[in-house]
């Protein structure tokens, strides 16, 4: 069974990779998200969660 | 600034409830009559053995009701009631409008009609056929065009955040269609997958996956934002969070699809990615379930009273459930546990009766009285409906789960003497019968909930009165001039259509890292070779090939799995694990995602043919107590040699290495084999001697070219392996 897992790890180059592209691609827009959502007005936050009650 | 008179299109709205509450009641029918065959089988063979009913046909029948049908029109309702009110505007065109509704009707009676009749891809919940596929394209389109056109001739500067749901619904959707639905067609209800075996179980599971999460998450959770606050009366409990849980679930659950592929032959880098992508999901999940039921704080009282909230607060709590439930399935010492059993049964049906089903409901309960400017007519029967609504998904997941643990454990279950406890698959299956029976009625008490709600709003419909144009008043979208500085997020939530290309980008990265590479790099998939090198998997013959189309089309791979995980109980039980590159001839894979019945991947000569040909006709006579339905008429029809030359030849242009010209003596080789086959089988049965006419007369039915396909099940690699065991005797 090892065996099986240790093969295909290895039959990609620089297979490590992958993992950490996504992992980083992940947490820059989760930090974006986050600094973008934490720093928006309160006004506009009222504003906009309103907009479903105005109809 | 002037005021401009418009109106809203309820008529769309009030079609696309219509349609939910027909296909809801159809689909649910459907589910029971698949889980009433499996808890009394023997009465199906008997009374209800028809061709167009058994399993493998009706069940994807089910699954493309529920999922397409009855949640696909909810999901519709919903948009096109809110997306107009949380922009001002009426929608786009109301041609296109209708052309969507009217699309999709035809494209479920389309469905309705070539599923049970044996047409199928073969694919899960991508069972359509190629130019079905082509019609949802097309009104899946026609969808997005009049949804992002009615953004642009909005009234508000900034789209609300169900709309950047709804957004990445539609990209999304359309994406994983497209690129999941490639396929050769051989005719006008036949096709070949594109993509073959692992490849084509990766591409298969990111949609299959993806459909879970853009097709019953997403545009749910966009109406959640919508209808929960409008419910209850109050704004969303925390907007900001809502930014945030929109960008994290769509850019982690794009990766999660490979955790349905645990300890499979799928590369091991896509699987612990798929894992670890799993895991975290539970944390944008949980933030959008939390933001959903805080927003009732304070308002709790209401809920009692308030038939959507209440509908609507059961299916939040089953969201929050079955989120919690998938990142701990996704972990590889629970999956493989799980992985086949009927617990992944019981932890979609928490999703799919508690979160879309109870969604839905709530919504229905909310917009048949707006729209036809009246009250609920039976206040009561509501409450009936809730209540017998949430003891049905229980009655229904309970048992469930208790019958996958159970059988999960007795499929590990070693004896002392280190053999398997239980080495008869079937006596796992029948030790369930008292749980399937119980699911049956969990399924029938969800039914009688759906239909006392149809009758209450019918009988709503006809005491009110229909608004089908409702006329609004709004100033005009005054021209935004960009300030230096400003946040580039507020500037694409003013803008869609660079919304919809910011959500295509962070959800096109997920299927370009992790699929492009198992596609295009060939040392993914190492070759099953012998000792020389030599590839030993060989393309199917023509006869295994038709036998594989009966196979497919007959819809086996809903009970049996070709895919042998590397796991001491599953090698003990079938033999050799599953390699990658087993599967390089098979468009499509048929790796299966539940066992009913046993895994086939080693099923070759394993019993004779004869055994074949009496288990396809009646299953019991070989096999006692078996759930299979029977398929007498295998032994009745020709097979369809039609499109042999037409599918040789479809197949070398997808890559099997036929040689030129092989179309030509492809049925030559068929007839040959079917009638060493059928001398095979009467040589076991008619111990009293048989003729060449009796050979002549079975060689073409059905049941030979399906015994042939079983048999070559898992034959190559069995060749080699004994060969190797020879070598080091």
């Amino acid at each position: 069974m090892l065996k099986f897992i240790k093969h295909h790890l290895t039959t990609i180059e620089n297979i490590e990779i992958y993992p950490i592209i996504s992992l980083l691609l992940f947490t820059t827009i989760f930090v974006i998200a986050a600094i973008y959502a934490a720093r928006m007005k309160k006004s506009k936050v009222n504003e906009l969660s309103n907009t479903p009650l105005e109809d | 600034m002037e005021i401009e008179k418009f109106s809203y299109d309820n008529g769309i709205v009030r079609n696309f409830a219509y349609a939910t509450m027909l296909w809801g009641i159809v689909g649910f029918l459907v589910g029971i009559i698949v889980a009433a065959q499996l808890a009394f089988p023997e009465f199906f063979n008997d009374y209800l053995g028809f061709k167009i009913l058994t399993f493998g046909r009706l069940r994807p029948l089910h699954t493309n009701a529920v999922i397409f049908a009855f949640v696909g029109n909810a999901l519709f309702m919903g948009v096109y009631y809110s997306l107009q009110r949380l922009l001002k505007a009426r929608m786009f065109s109301d041609f296109l409008s209708k052309f969507n509704f009217w699309g999709w009707q035809f494209i479920i009676l389309c469905a309705a009609l070539t599923l049970p009749l044996g047409y199928t891809t073969g694919k899960e919940y991508a069972e359509l056929e190629w130019w079905i596929d082509i019609l949802i394209a097309l009104v899946w389109v026609a969808f997005g065009v009049n949804m992002i056109g009615t953004m642009i001739k909005r009234r508000v500067s900034h789209l609300y955040v169900a709309i950047w749901f709804y957004i990445a619904t539609f990209v999304t959707v359309a994406m994983l269609h497209i690129f999941n639905s490639f396929e050769l067609p051989v005719s006008f209800l036949k096709s070949y997958s594109w993509y073959s075996g692992v490849q084509d179980a990766l591409v298969q599971w990111w949609y299959g996956h993806n459909a879970v999460a853009f097709f019953l998450t997403t545009p749910f959770l966009g109406l959640m934002y919508y209808f929960v606050p409008k419910a209850a009366n109050r704004p969303v409990y925390s907007y900001r969070l809502s930014i945030i849980h929109f960008w994290a679930l769509i850019f982690l659950y794009i990766w999660a699809g490979p955790h349905h592929l645990l300890y499979t032959a799928l590369p091991d880098w896509a699987q612990s990615l798929g894992v670890v992508f799993s895991v975290m999901l539970i944390a944008p999940s949980w933030g959008g379930m939390l933001n959903g039921l805080l927003t009732l704080r304070g308002a709790w009282d209401r809920v009692r009273d308030d038939a959507t909230l209440k509908f609507m607060v059961v299916a939040l709590t089953a969201y929050g459930m079955s989120t919690f439930e998938g990142p701990m399935l996704s972990l590889k010492n629970v999956n493989m546990l799980a992985h086949y059993t009927d617990w992944i049964v019981a932890h979609v049906h928490v999703g799919g009766l508690g979160w879309n089903g109870f969604m839905t409901f709530g919504m229905l309960y909310y917009l048949i009285p707006k729209l036809f400017r009246t009250e609920i007519k039976y206040k009561g029967m509501v409450n009936f409906h809730f209540w017998i609504g949430t003891l049905g998904i229980v009655l229904y997941a309970v048992p469930m789960y208790v019958a996958g643990w159970m059988q999960g454990l007795m499929w590990r279950q070693f004896t002392a003497e280190g053999t398997l406890e239980y080495p008869n698959f079937l006596e796992t299956v029948t030790s369930l019968h008292p749980y399937y029976v119980l699911r049956v009625l969990g399924g029938l008490l969800f039914l009688i909930g759906a239909i006392a709600m149809v009758w209450n709003l019918i009988a709503t419909i006809r005491q009110g009165s229909f608004l089908k144009d409702e006329a609004v008043e709004a100033a005009p979208l005054a021209k935004h001039k960009s300030k230096r500085g400003e946040y580039w997020h507020k500037v694409i939530e003013r803008r869609p259509m660079q919304m919809v290309i910011v959500s295509l980008i962070v959800v096109a990265i997920g299927g370009i890292i992790q699929i492009i590479p198992t596609i295009f790099v060939k040392s993914n998939i190492k070759p099953v070779v012998d000792e020389n090198g030599k590839n030993v998997i060989q393309p199917y013959t023509p006869l295994e090939l038709i036998g594989r189309d009966i196979y497919i089309s007959e819809g086996c791979y809903n009970c049996h799995s070709q895919m042998i995980r590397p796991l001491r109980f599953e090698t003990e039980r079938y033999g050799e694990y599953s390699k990658a590159g087993e599967y390089i001839y098979d468009h499509p894979f048929q790796w299966g995602s539940k066992r009913t019945g046993p895994d086939l991947a080693r099923e070759g000569g394993q019993r004779s043919n004869a055994w074949h040909y009496q288990h396809m006709l009646i299953p019991k006579k070989v096999s006692a107590g078996s759930l299979m339905p029977a398929y007498p008429w295998m032994a009745e029809d020709d097979i369809d040699i039609k499109h042999l030359e037409g599918k040789i030849s479809a197949m070398r242009t997808l890559g099997v290495p036929y040689p030129d010209g092989y179309e030509k003596q492809a049925l030559n080789d068929l007839k040959n084999q079917a009638k060493e086959i059928a001398r095979d089988i009467l040589t076991d049965l008619k111990t009293s001697g048989f003729t060449e006419k009796d050979v002549e007369e079975m060689h073409m039915k059905e049941v030979i070219a399906i015994t042939a396909y079983l048999q070559r099940l898992g034959r190559d690699i069995k060749a080699v392996s004994k060969k190797e065991t020879a070598s080091n005797e």
